[in-house]
Order: C-alpha cells, then sequence, then structure tokens
C-alpha cells in the first residue's frame, strides 16, 4: 500500500518539528527517512502512524490515495516498532504478539487455536521458535526487536512503521540485522518506512532515501541518486565526508568551468573524488602541499594544505596501492584535479 | 586485548577487596557501631519496649484490654477508615499518576504541587480546615446540620481527614515508576488495536503493580496510624469516635498503661507485617 502526505506541519510549542513536509512512499517499497536528531524524521513516522496529528489546516495523510488524517492511530493498522522496542514487560513473548488479537472485539477476534498457530508462525519468521515462553528481559536486544517485528505483523498491518530499530543494538548485531531485515522486506513486499540517523543503514538497505533536515525534505532519491548528487550543501556534508573549497583558487587553477560571471560561492567535493597528480610549474592543478598520511584501513587519507591559501586543509582518498605507486613523501608538492565536484552559492544555508 | 581484560575482571571479583580500597580498621568499626547504637536505642528498643509493657501484667490482661468495649469500637473505627481510605485514594493516586506520568497538559506541575501538599502540611492544620469548612460553625457547617448530616466529630470527618492525609502514598509512588517506564508501551498498544481503557488494564495497569501494592501498603499504615488530623476533627467519643491511636493516647493519660500498650502494641504489629510485605515485594519485584 502507498503512503503519501501533503503538507505537513508540526509544532510543538515555539518549536517546529516538521514545516511543509511531502512524502510519497511507493506500495511495496522500503523507504528510510534520514536525519540528524532534531530533523523531523520521528514526528513524521508518528504522524504516519496516527500517534501524533499534524497541525489543524495544514496537511493530509493518505494511504492507497483514502485519507486516513482523521483515523485513530488503532483503526489505521500500521505495525510500529520502536527503537527500545516497547515490549510489555510483564507478558511473555508469545502473548506479547498475540496482543493485537486478543484486544479484538469477539466478534473479529480469532479462536484461541488460531492465534496460538498464528503466533508460532510469527516465531518461525523471525527465527525464535520456541522463545514465545521467554520474557522480554530474558532476550538480547536483537532478538526483542525480531519480537517487536512479529508483534506488529501479527495484526496484519498494511503498512510497516521502524523507527531507529536497530539504534539500540550494538555495531555488528546492526548490521546483521538490517540485512535481515532487507531479505525479509524481499520476502514478505510490504511497505516500509524506516527512520535513521545513520547513513550507512539508510544507504544499504533502502530503496529510496528520504533525506531530512530542520522540519524539511532536503532530497529524496534512490542511494545512489543521493549520494552521487547531492541536492544540497547539507546532503553533502551529511552522506559521508566532503571537502569545502572556495571557488576563486579553483578558477584560478582552471580547476572550475563556470559559465557563472561570479567567482563567488564554494566548492563540494568528496575525498576520494580528488585526484593527485605531480606538481608542474604552470601547470593545471590546484597547489597543496602534502602534510600528513593515515594509511590504516582500505584507502589512505592525506591531508593536504592548500599553497595559495595557507591553512586551508584538504582531504584526499586514494588506494593504498595508488600511495605507493606514487612514492609521496609528508612536505612534497602536488596538485589536486577536482573529478567530480558541485559549486553551491553562499547564500546556502547549512 | 580482550582475555587480559577477563582476567583481571575475575580476579578482582574471586578475590577479597584490594586493601587499597579498604578503610582503617578503626574507622571501619566505628562506623559500624555508631549505625548499630543507633538503630538499637532508636528503634529496637522502643518497639521492645511497647510488646514488654504490654505484656507486663500477663496475657490474659493484655486480651481483656484489648477486648473491652471501648477498645472493641476503637479498633472497628480504625479498620473501616482504612477500609474505605486505601481503595479510595489508590484509586485517586492511580488516576492522578497516570494522568501525570503519560499525558501532557496546562497546570500539571500545579496538580503535582497540590498532590504534594497533604505532605508539607502539619496534619493538625489539615484536621483544623475540616472543622473550619464542615464544623458546626464552618462553611458548609448549618447546611449540614439543617440535613442532619454530622462530619466533624463523627466517623465521616474522621475518614477525610485520613484520607487527606494519606492522598500523596499512591500517587507518589507511582508518578515516577509510571514516567521511568515512558509511554512508548502503551502507543505500542494503541497502534496494535487496543482501546485506551484495554491500554489501561492490559499495559499500564500491569506494570506499575508492585508499585501500586507498595503505595496501598504504606497509605494504609499510616491510614491506621494517623494522630493529628484525626485528633483535631474526632472529638474524642469513646467508643463512636476514638480511633487506635486516640484510643491509646486516652487510655495513657488515664494512666492504664498495660492497656495502652496492648493497644499500641497492635498498631506496632501492623507497622511490623507492613514492613514485612513490604520486604517481601521489593524481593520479589527485584527480579
Amino acid at each position: 500500500m502507498s503512503i503519501e502526505a501533503h503538507n505537513l506541519r508540526k509544532r510543538f510549542g515555539s518549536y517546529t518539528a516538521l514545516d511543509g513536509v511531502d512524502l510519497n512512499v511507493p506500495r511495496g517499497k522500503l523507504v528510510a527517512l534520514l536525519g540528524p536528531s532534531g530533523s523531523g524524521k520521528t514526528t513524521l513516522l508518528r504522524i504516519i502512524a496516527g500517534l501524533e496529528i499534524p497541525d489543524p489546516g495544514s496537511g493530509r495523510i493518505l494511504f492507497n490515495g483514502d485519507d486516513v488524517t482523521d483515523l485513530p492511530a488503532g483503526k489505521r493498522r500500521v505495525g510500529l516498532v520502536f527503537q527500545h522496542y516497547a515490549l510489555f514487560r510483564h507478558l511473555s513473548v508469545f502473548e506479547n504478539i498475540a496482543f493485537g488479537l486478543r484486544v479484538r472485539r469477539s466478534r473479529d477476534r480469532p479462536p484461541r487455536a488460531e492465534i496460538g498457530e498464528r503466533v508460532r508462525k510469527l516465531l518461525a519468521l523471525v527465527q525464535l521458535d520456541g522463545l514465545g515462553g521467554r520474557y522480554p528481559h530474558q532476550l538480547s536486544g536483537g532478538q526483542r526487536q525480531r519480537v517487536a517485528l512479529a508483534r506488529a505483523l501479527a495484526v496484519e498491518p498494511r503498512v510497516l512503521l521502524l523507527d531507529e530499530p536497530f539504534g539500540a543494538l550494538d555495531a555488528k548485531v546492526r548490521r546483521e540485522l538490517r540485512r535481515w531485515l532487507r531479505r525479509f522486506h524481499d520476502e514478505i513486499h510490504l511497505t516500509t518506512v524506516f527512520v535513521t540517523h545513520d547513513q550507512e543503514e539508510a544507504l544499504e538497505i533502502a530503496d529510496e532515501v528520504v533525506i531530512m533536515n530542520q522540519a524539511r525534505v532536503e532530497q529524496v532519491g534512490t542511494p545512489q541518486q543521493v549520494y552521487d548528487n547531492p541536492a544540497t550543501p547539507f546532503v553533502y556534508r551529511f552522506l559521508g565526508s566532503v571537502n569545502v573549497l572556495k571557488s576563486p583558487a579553483l578558477l584560478a587553477a582552471g580547476q572550475l568551468v563556470s559559465g557563472r560571471q561570479t567567482d563567488s560561492g564554494q566548492v563540494y567535493v568528496r575525498p576520494h573524488d580528488i585526484e593527485i597528480i605531480p606538481h608542474v610549474e604552470g601547470g593545471a592543478g590546484l597547489p597543496a602541499i602534502l602534510r600528513a598520511v593515515h594509511s590504516a584501513g582500505p584507502l589512505a587519507r592525506l591531508t593536504l594544505e592548500q599553497v595559495e591559501s595557507r591553512g586551508d586543509l584538504v582531504e584526499a582518498e586514494i588506494s593504498r596501492a595508488e600511495l605507493a605507486s606514487k612514492q609521496l613523501q609528508v612536505n612534497d608538492l602536488v596538485r589536486l584535479r577536482l573529478r567530480r565536484s558541485r559549486r553551491f552559492e553562499d547564500d546556502y544555508s547549512i | 586485548m580482550a582475555a587480559p581484560a577477563a582476567q583481571t575482571l575475575a580476579g578482582r571479583t574471586g578475590a577479597a577487596t584490594p586493601r587499597a580500597n579498604r578503610d582503617p580498621a578503626l574507622v571501619r568499626w566505628t562506623l559500624c557501631a555508631i549505625a548499630l547504637v543507633f538503630l538499637v536505642c532508636f528503634l529496637m528498643l522502643p518497639l521492645i519496649a511497647v510488646f514488654a509493657e504490654a505484656f507486663r501484667k500477663g496475657i490474659g490482661a493484655y486480651f481483656s484490654a484489648l477486648a473491652t468495649p471501648d477498645s472493641r469500637a476503637a479498633i472497628r473505627l480504625t479498620l473501616i477508615t482504612a477500609a474505605i481510605v486505601v481503595p479510595a485514594n489508590t484509586v485517586f493516586g492511580v488516576a492522578a499518576a497516570w494522568a501525570i506520568a503519560k499525558f501532557r497538559f496546562r497546570g500539571k506541575s500545579f496538580l503535582i504541587t497540590l498532590i504534594d501538599l497533604p505532605f508539607a502540611v502539619s496534619p493538625v492544620v489539615a484536621g483544623l480546615l475540616y472543622v473550619l469548612i464542615y464544623g458546626r460553625t464552618g462553611w458548609f457547617g448549618p447546611w449540614l446540620s439543617a440535613h442532619g448530616i454530622h462530619i466533624i466529630f463523627a466517623p465521616p470527618g474522621i475518614v477525610l481527614a485520613t484520607m487527606f492525609v494519606t492522598f500523596p502514598f499512591v500517587a507518589r509512588e507511582l508518578i515516577p515508576l509510571m514516567q521511568s517506564q515512558g509511554t512508548d508501551e502503551e502507543y505500542a498498544a494503541i497502534t496494535l488495536g487496543a482501546s485506551g481503557w484495554q491500554t489501561f488494564w492490559r499495559v499500564t495497569l500491569p506494570n506499575v503493580r508492585w508499585g501500586l501494592l507498595y503505595g496501598a501498603i504504606l497509605c494504609n499504615a499510616r491510614a491506621m496510624g494517623e494522630f493529628g488530623a484525626v485528633s483535631v476533627v474526632s472529638g474524642h467519643i469513646r467508643g463512636v469516635t476514638n480511633t487506635m491511636p486516640l484510643h491509646i493516647e486516652y487510655l495513657y493519660n488515664g494512666y492504664d498503661f498495660a492497656a495502652a500498650f496492648a493497644v499500641a502494641s497492635l498498631l506496632a504489629l501492623l507497622a511490623l507485617v507492613t514492613m514485612i510485605l513490604k520486604s517481601v515485594l521489593e524481593t520479589t519485584t527485584a527480579v
């Protein structure tokens, strides 16, 4: 089922959580809401779930084209998974998963045997067979999160909403579980929205990434699109590391092909898009001095200082093989060529 | 890296406390002795004294002191008062704690202050307030006596005064507990289709059940033991408006020490049972 949101606004007192946000989640996709804390992503998710209501007169939420803005959370048939699991601590795993079925009115409630059967199937689906009798405090973080997922799925939701689902887990479990979630999504094809502040997580598993900042959507696109073509300085900075260079120096170095008349603005370039070439007097490229080399890891990170504007540092990443073949030494004079960069005018606020 | 660290940890927990972490023997023994002397003098001895005094004239005298009509009336009134006050304050306390811990609304901090008021106000002042409002010359006095309703110097006044004094116990116990549990479980229940009522009965209440019981036990202990506020509104009519604490005072002032301590021992026994229940609860909930 598709989810659409139009022009959502939400204020908490003097704090603006959402400032005119649009969202479109196509049917069956896995979409990440990515942004720093306070960017409004969790508020957006809670509005979709029906736990918060948008400010009066602002926007609408549509499920499959039907307006659900005024529908209470319990009637929207959404499965919501919380960062800290929110399992019912006094109920066993089995009863946690059965909860959504047991609270139904008697005419909608499946018979006992069917509830049991469904819970067992869900336990198998999240690979927790035989753990139905345990209590939440007896499970690991990863297991708890899968119980929370099974509980949300028990009511056969139309959409699945995950709020920082791996946020409380340690790094290794986190990586395993997010790959598991991706495979899981490929099996059940339930429209899924998950909130995260971890760009690596979003880029790895999402079909589409919605990048939010300061109560607004900055950019929407596939992971490839948003990483390769950041639309704003914020997205550039948020997804991976970036160098910010001043235009005049680059214009002088012939590294900026600009149709614009002004030489103001800043140029954003990723460290791995910087090529290091030998220094030739009067040649092309931005002159710089190699100041430091960090070669622990798959890539060598070079710190360079611009010759024209002393103190302005540039980070570059090259393979270790390339580093060896170039025979670069600290304090060598080199030139930098930009493979791919983007120029933003100064009035872009970050 | 990992292995030596684990060894160090194991070594530390296995052996006794290292010498460097120990205070000199003199300091340790002095501190222990001060604590023990204090406990014995201020807690153990009085408790033993109550029971010793109560049984001074023998078991027969003890039970006959409890069996006098006035004593039995006092015990009955205390039990009735507790039986009304504890359930009422439990319901109020749960409602207040639920509202404060789970919802955002205007005037919340004012409500919290209001709940704490009975702790801040002297019980005697609380009793006087009720006399001023419901007494014969009080605000509602003429109307009440015109309709034949007696509150002050009658059991209803005792119930009201006790209710006022013990109001904060349950709420105070539950508010921090509910706040620490947050609202995620309730939200989860709601998205799973539970109604507000179902969420309350199936999620909120079971999560605080031990805290609730603990609050109710403390509320009960205070309801039975309350003296100041009850003393003001009771009028000390023997056999009618004397609760156990008031009856003890009456017996004591009449130099009937054995009987006074006999009734006092009942209250002390209640306190002991309360403490035992509380510690049992604490071990149960620690799991």
